[in-house]
């Protein structure tokens, strides 16, 4: 088996045990008033962290190109209500549109 | 409409509507998850591992961010030890998924196994999204599942087809992702304190994107809500 089989395995392997182990922690832990408002501000702060790195990072960089306009026009629809799947299709749209005019 | 609006309503019928319109949810959000598959694919085979390396990779290790730094660190003529530790370390926020998710899902047995195979960004995402057990659980399994299947079989599709197939940010699919992310987020941001520790996590992830390695800014946002739920209470939840 070569190094590279090894390492696909080996490290698929340990990238489950990484999704297991955060569901073992003791219960009574989380319910602790402090660590349950920390886990209930959590995906705040997570969400908030993707919608940044998802908009403007590439690689270690930060660019700013039509996913900004995209996110712009998904925070509009946001604003008037519209469904899930709008948002996400409109956000796309803007995107792609700029892109297929050249202007970002 | 929108299942991710805020008013909680009563009614068991209006429940139920909720209910199928995050599956539905779960369904578009894996689409457009699973779509990236394609390049996924693509680029494995281009960067020298084989259709079945792909697979184990799409099917096993199933997290997208890993998979692409896995195939990142090869192709850029890195050791296989250096992509399996590049993988790694942008696993471990999954770990920070399952702690947060812990309380709403079943434990044990075979769904135990299948709800940490499917702890990723979207199904975390979906399940926080959701106003109690039964809406978190529902978002969690719709977008899991979906993520999953659509993720394999584009990744099969993208590693067969190799480099022939479009880039697909001239679809806006990398748009469409932070589309998603905010639409999740929005129904939170219900108080100033929410609104301060998501622009505050924004920050952070940004200003510490170009100096620690990918993935861990997402970490240190999540420190930003470590610290606002340690500092004393002022009485209005978020």
């Amino acid at each position: 088996m070569s190094l590279l089989w090894i390492a696909v395995i080996g490290a698929s392997v340990l990238s489950f045990a990484q999704k297991w182990i955060g569901y073992q922690a003791p219960q009574d832990v989380l319910e602790q008033p402090r660590i349950a408002r920390i886990t209930r501000l959590l995906p705040i702060a997570l969400l908030g962290a993707l919608v940044a790195t998802q908009t403007a990072t590439s690689g270690a960089q930060i660019v700013l190109d039509a996913r900004l306009a995209g996110l712009g026009v998904a925070v509009v629809l946001l604003v008037l209500r519209a469904p899930f799947l709008v948002v996400v299709i409109g956000a796309a749209a803007a995107a792609a549109a700029l892109r297929a005019l050249g202007w970002a | 409409m929108t299942a991710l609006s805020p008013a909680p309503s009563p009614q068991r019928g209006s429940a139920d509507a909720r209910l199928r319109t995050i599956r539905r949810t779960g369904l578009s959000i894996g689409f457009a998850t699973g779509l990236y598959g394609i390049s996924f694919g693509a680029l494995a085979t281009a960067s020298g591992l084989d259709v079945w390396q792909a697979m184990v990779l799409s099917a096993v290790m199933f997290t997208g961010g890993s998979q692409f730094a896995f195939v990142g660190v090869v192709s850029g003529g890195g050791s296989a030890l250096g992509a399996a530790l590049a993988s790694l370390l942008l696993g471990i926020r999954n770990t920070l998924y399952g702690l947060i998710l812990a309380p709403s899902l079943p434990r044990g047995g075979v769904r135990g196994a299948a709800r940490a195979q499917l702890t990723i960004d979207e199904s975390a995402a979906l399940a926080a999204s959701g106003a109690d057990d039964e809406e978190r659980r529902a978002g969690f399994w719709a977008a899991g599942v979906w993520v999953y299947v659509f993720w394999n079989l584009f990744t099969l599709a993208g590693a067969l087809a190799g480099q022939r197939i479009a880039d697909p940010a001239a679809w806006g699919l990398d748009a469409a992702a932070a589309g998603a992310f905010i639409a999740l987020l929005w129904p939170r941001l219900r108080s100033a304190d929410a609104v301060a520790i998501a622009v505050a996590a924004a920050f952070v992830a940004l200003v510490t994107t170009p100096v620690l390695p990918a993935g861990l800014p997402v970490l240190a946002a999540a420190l930003v809500a470590v610290v606002a739920g340690l500092l004393p209470r002022r009485g209005e939840e978020s």
